[in-house]
């Protein structure tokens, strides 16, 4: 029996190991210095203010983001923008309100309290604007892909030439970390596409992984209060831990049983 | 609980316990002897309530926030997640929780598995426990098709689909259910609101749970009856209580570590993309915990025998007290039955990961394989080994084992050569 039982783990272990060979023809994903991974893990404030700008300079042309505000820009834990410069932000934008009293809807400068501007009405117009592809919203965009930032990430500098035997329409690109490798996003980024404004150089990786960082955090607007809370948390279960057992040691020496 | 002469001390304790005796519970759950070799797996009973009440106190405070609507459900989960204060912490806490309250109810019927607690007299603890296990996979469906992402709304089609694989009358149950001609806004609005009601129902089947456990009293992995109160039991209070609070901060560490640092690692990732009717994605798969019974139902070719197969896998357990025909009740005494207790575990384990991939080829084959080997185990395993197998010598009480694997009691080590080790399942 032991050897029926050691020939099972046999094959199982082929069988896994075969699985992990299956996986390995998807590439493997670029990789890059993120600052929010780990236990202590933070976002980088200036890359998110940048990764902002490349938002709203480039992105947003297609992309919304639906569940963001402008108040949202100078909440702590995010981009920080201090509240008159995110003021500021939201009043470049003018959006549609109303009915006002005489029933008719009018367009205003953007305030904190209003959500990002959708570049457009509709799915529909959306997806009449972009060849037929609807550019998902960006909200929540990281945590709805496999391989979360590093898979955006990826994304953003996978675009190469197609390989020959493959045949690529009109308004189709090849990138190599997209599922089925078709994509319909042009090639977003490029160097110096954007000038930032502290100076950095805006190399095509460093945009993307400004826009990324912003993108985690418009995923994730709480990561740093649950990076800092669960690491107090879990201190807290440790130590309650250890002095429970000290007590529970003490209470069952009562008994002669090891417990 | 009718058999204890506890009389309150106070006056009006006594007139309140006369008329409502409510003290008498207190202190049987106080008292209650337990007995005193329990190892730690025995700790999951109270980790599992701890997850009821959790699940509970945070969905109710997500049910303020959530709102039940095709149309807006997506949005409100997000609304949580950015807006309402801790919002993020109570909703990964339930959803994680669910998860961990798997993850405790699999290691506590494992447990039962291996000690035989489901034998007699405890038939019906074990039955309750079944109907339990039933209710919180159909509340855990439910919960997750709340969020209306894409694997909510394509698990519940999947899911709700295989009721049209009844002869006849298969197509009308579907309808009734989805409350339409698909899953679309009263599927969401009835699923909320029996995704409330499970709980509660949960919660009563816990208290039967217990009150069945405290008429023979707790099983031990030695799996003999004993004597109760004796010198092999102990009081509930404080004893079992500190070592039950020692075994949840243990497991809070690893349910904390989930919710805080890697919240989403045990969901999919399409279900934050919001549902939409006209993308199918690419693979279709329900929460772990439900993983090896999502296998047993790809495994069979024909949809209606895959539905009975698996419908099939967990009504099996509740007949489990008569399918296993050993006198004996732990797998301490049972040499073979220990062997096979472990290929089930590992062709559980098989399966759940089948379960995660695509039904074809190599992966459908040892789904078969391995599905076969399930029903195998119940079905034959089981009953030829309890009248075949030969068992070790069985102690008469604990605490004859217990001294004899502690270090001041190599004095009264014998010969039979029971080699008992109740500190590990093995």
């Amino acid at each position: 029996m032991k050897k029926f039982i050691s020939t099972f783990i046999i094959i199982l272990t082929i069988f896994f190991s075969q699985n992990s060979s299956i996986s390995a023809e998807t590439p493997k994903l670029l990789k890059t210095d993120w600052t929010f991974k780990g236990l202590f893990g933070k976002y980088d404030r200036a890359s998110l203010q940048r990764g902002y700008q490349v938002y709203t300079e480039v992105c947003a042309a297609c992309h919304s983001m639906q569940y963001l505000s402008y108040r949202n820009l100078s909440e702590p834990g995010g981009p920080e923008f201090t509240e008159d410069e995110a003021k500021f932000i939201a009043a470049s934008f003018e959006i549609l309100d109303g009915p006002n009293s005489e029933g008719e809807m009018f367009t205003r400068p953007a305030k904190l309290s209003d959500k990002f501007l959708m570049p457009y009405d509709n799915v529909e117009a959306a997806k009449a604007a972009n060849g037929g592809a609807y550019p998902p919203d960006m909200s929540v965009l990281v945590k709805a892909r496999k391989g979360g930032a590093d898979y955006i990430y990826s994304l953003l500098l996978g675009y190469e030439d197609p390989p020959s035997d493959i045949k690529l329409d009109d308004g189709v690109y090849y990138n190599k970390y997209m599922y089925g490798n078709k994509i319909k996003m042009p090639v977003p980024l490029s160097d110096g596409l954007v000038e930032y404004g502290d100076g950095t150089l805006a190399t095509e990786e460093q945009m993307a992984k400004d826009i990324t960082t912003f993108l985690m955090w418009s995923a994730e607007p709480h990561l740093e209060t649950r990076h800092k809370t669960g690491f107090r948390v879990i201190i807290y279960l440790i130590i309650l831990s250890i002095l429970v057992y000290l007590t529970m040691k003490k209470i069952w020496s009562r008994v002669e049983t090891k417990i | 609980m009718s058999d204890s002469n506890y009389t309150p001390n106070s006056k009006l304790g006594k007139w309140f316990n006369d008329r409502l005796p409510l003290l008498t519970l207190a202190n049987h759950l106080t008292d209650y002897p337990t007995p005193k070799n329990l190892n730690y797996w025995w700790t999951f009973g109270g980790i599992l309530t701890f997850c009821l009440i959790t699940q509970i106190v945070t969905g109710l405070v997500l049910a303020m926030h959530y709102i039940a609507d095709t149309k807006l459900a997506f949005a409100s989960v997000e609304h949580i997640m950015r807006d309402v204060n801790y919002g993020w912490l109570i909703r990964y806490v339930h959803a994680n929780g669910a998860s961990m309250f798997f993850l405790a109810v699999y290691i506590h019927i494992f447990r039962s598995l291996f000690y035989g607690s489901y034998k007699s007299p405890r038939e019906i603890i074990w039955i309750i426990g079944i109907i339990i296990y039933l209710l919180m996979m159909a509340a855990a469906f439910m919960g997750y098709v709340l969020p209306w992402g894409q694997m909510s709304y394509w698990g519940a089609t999947v899911i709700t689909n295989l009721f049209s694989a009844i002869p006849f009358i298969g197509e009308g149950i579907t309808t009734w259910l989805w409350g339409g001609y698909s899953v679309d806004n009263p599927t969401l609005t009835r699923f909320y609101a029996l995704h409330y009601l499970i709980p509660f129902l949960i919660l009563g089947l816990v208290v039967l749970h217990i009150w069945a456990l405290h008429v023979p009293g707790n099983n031990n992995p030695v799996g003999i009856e004993i004597k109760k109160p004796s010198n092999d039991t102990v009081p509930f209070h404080p004893y079992i209580v500190i070592k039950d609070a020692f075994a949840l901060l243990l497991f809070l560490i690893v349910f904390a570590f989930f919710v805080f640092y890697t919240p989403n690692i045990l969901g999919h990732a399409d279900n934050y993309i919001e549902a939409n009717p006209l993308v199918t994605p690419a693979h279709i798969v329900p929460e772990w915990y439900l993983l090896p019974f999502y296998a047993i139902l790809r495994s069979v070719p024909d949809k209606l025998m895959g539905v009975i197969a698996m419908f099939s896998a967990i009504l099996i357990l509740a007949a489990l007290p008569w399918l296993d025909t050993s006198k004996v009740r732990s797998a301490v005494f049972r040499p073979l039955y220990k062997q096979f207790y472990w290929i089930l575990v590992i062709d559980v384990l098989v399966l759940g990961y089948v379960g995660a991939m695509p039904a074809e080829g190599l992966y459908l084959l040892v789904a078969r394989v391995a599905t076969a080997y399930y029903f195998l185990h119940f079905l034959i395993v089981l009953p030829v080994l309890g009248w075949t197998e030969k068992t070790n010598p069985v102690p008469l009480n604990i605490t004859e084992p217990v001294l004899a694997g502690s270090a001041l009691a190599t004095r009264s080590v014998r010969e039979d050569k029971t080699e008992i080790n109740l500190k590990s399942l093995g």
